[in-house]
């Protein structure tokens, strides 16, 4: 049997050793070092799309392909029957124009989609609570290959008369 | 005939009796369980011999079972173009499932066994009975601070295996199949949620160390006072608990992702 010492010391670093594989699990795999920024780190803006494709909460938002931000919450206008996007950016990028364009980008060809911002050129900048106007929806691949087919259709019939 | 529906209903009514038995004796524990919350000195070295005994163990299968998911996941995913995404397979799958289950196998079988092993020579060689005699109460002395640690060791060892699973399959990904280091991690962070995976995978384990620690703590009590009786315990605990972490595994699945 160990002495007392000993057990207590090797029960200490056991203990140390499992708060630290969580301390790694929380902030090298999962992504908890953006959302324990707490709520006064970012700003929410939001922006109307006709259609959002595959973009879900915890989405990024990137300008110029950095992520300055994330899709904090998904909703429908049951008025308009658009979806309303809010987007929480951080606080450092405070400095993005009001008139700036929010699209929806996918990442590769099967990839994750994103909102993409395109800065434009007025000298008011984005603050909580703004609304994107310009916005441009996401690209439905269905739809994509659906006007293909019916395109080239069209493209035989004419060929044929 | 008539025979072998005596013999089906007996084993049917002695299967429900134990059960009723394991719960009477986990309510009475339960009892003691604030008591050796303040007597650490035993529950210090219960924590040792269930946890720290099993560090070893643990890390070891983690890092093969991160290094496993890694070549394996990186054959599927390679052929979509997808192996970038590797690091969201490895850990997902560590943390939600295989970190908990395995972990809770393992210690199925390095501590549960031993707790049986244990507290069934105590029971055999009457020292329980010894403890009444002194107006000790066993289950408050012995089997509580067990349970207890039990409970906080899987936890933690589910941790350092997850944790140690993923450097595995980084080892494997990124430094024998050639992912893109980037990719590995940022796309892991995006899709692996603190509160939703890490949390829910750690409140299994919890589950986990509670029902084995429970089992092995209860086939040792209830053991017949024999070699052979201590031999069938140890069995006992090591199949039912596995059962039962896989059977609890599929509930707690099914309730925390939908």
């Amino acid at each position: 049997m160990l002495q007392s010492k000993a057990v207590e010391i090797t029960v200490g670093v056991f203990v140390a050793l499992g708060l630290a594989a969580l301390f790694v699990l929380a902030m090298r795999v999962s992504n908890l070092s953006f959302a324990s920024l707490g709520n006064d780190a970012f700003y929410e803006v939001r922006a109307e799309f006709e259609n959002i494709g595959a973009l879900k909460v915890r989405s990024p938002v990137k300008m110029a392909g950095v992520t300055i931000g994330r899709v904090g919450a998904v909703e429908f206008d049951s008025n308009t029957y658009n979806a309303i996007v809010v987007m929480r950016i951080d606080k450092h990028y405070d400095r993005i124009p009001d008139d700036s364009g929010a699209n929806i980008y996918t990442a590769g060809l099967l990839g994750e989609q994103y909102v993409g911002l395109t800065p434009g050129g007025s000298e008011e900048f984005l603050k909580a609570g703004t609304t994107i106007t310009q916005t441009q929806s996401a690209v439905v691949l269905e739809q994509l290959i659906g006007q293909l087919f019916y395109g080239q259709a069209n493209k035989d019939r004419d060929a044929r008369q | 005939m008539i025979g072998a529906l005596r013999a089906l209903g007996r084993k049917a009514l002695g299967f429900c009796e134990r059960l009723g038995r394991a719960h009477v004796f986990l309510a009475y524990t339960l009892l003691g369980v604030p008591e050796s919350l303040y007597r650490v000195r035993p529950l210090f070295y219960q924590v040792y011999a269930v946890g720290v005994l099993s560090i070893v163990i643990t890390v070891v299968s983690g890092l093969f079972v991160g290094m496993v998911l890694a070549l394996q996941g990186y054959n599927t995913l390679v052929d979509f173009g997808a192996a970038n995404s590797l690091g969201i397979m490895v850990a997902l799958s560590l943390v939600r499932e295989i970190g908990p289950v395995v972990s809770a196998l393992l210690f199925a079988g390095r501590a549960g066994s031993a707790l049986t092993a244990e507290i069934g020579l105590m029971k055999t060689t009457e020292q329980l009975a010894a403890m009444e005699m002194m107006a000790v109460d066993p289950l408050r002395r012995v089997i509580a601070p067990r349970l207890l640690a039990g409970v906080l060791a899987l936890p933690l060892l589910a941790t350092i295996f997850s944790a140690v699973g993923v450097y595995g399959g980084y080892f494997v990904g990124v430094g024998l199949l050639g992912v893109d280091e980037g990719a590995f991690w940022s796309q892991m962070q995006t899709a692996v949620d603190f509160q939703n995976d890490v949390l829910n995978g750690v409140f299994k384990s919890v589950c986990f160390g509670a029902v084995v620690t429970w089992i092995a703590v209860f086939e040792g009590y209830d053991t017949l006072p024999t070699a052979a009786g201590i031999s069938r315990a140890t069995t006992r605990t090591v199949v039912n608990s596995s059962l039962a972490v896989l059977a609890l595994d599929f509930v707690l699945t099914a309730l925390m992702f939908d």
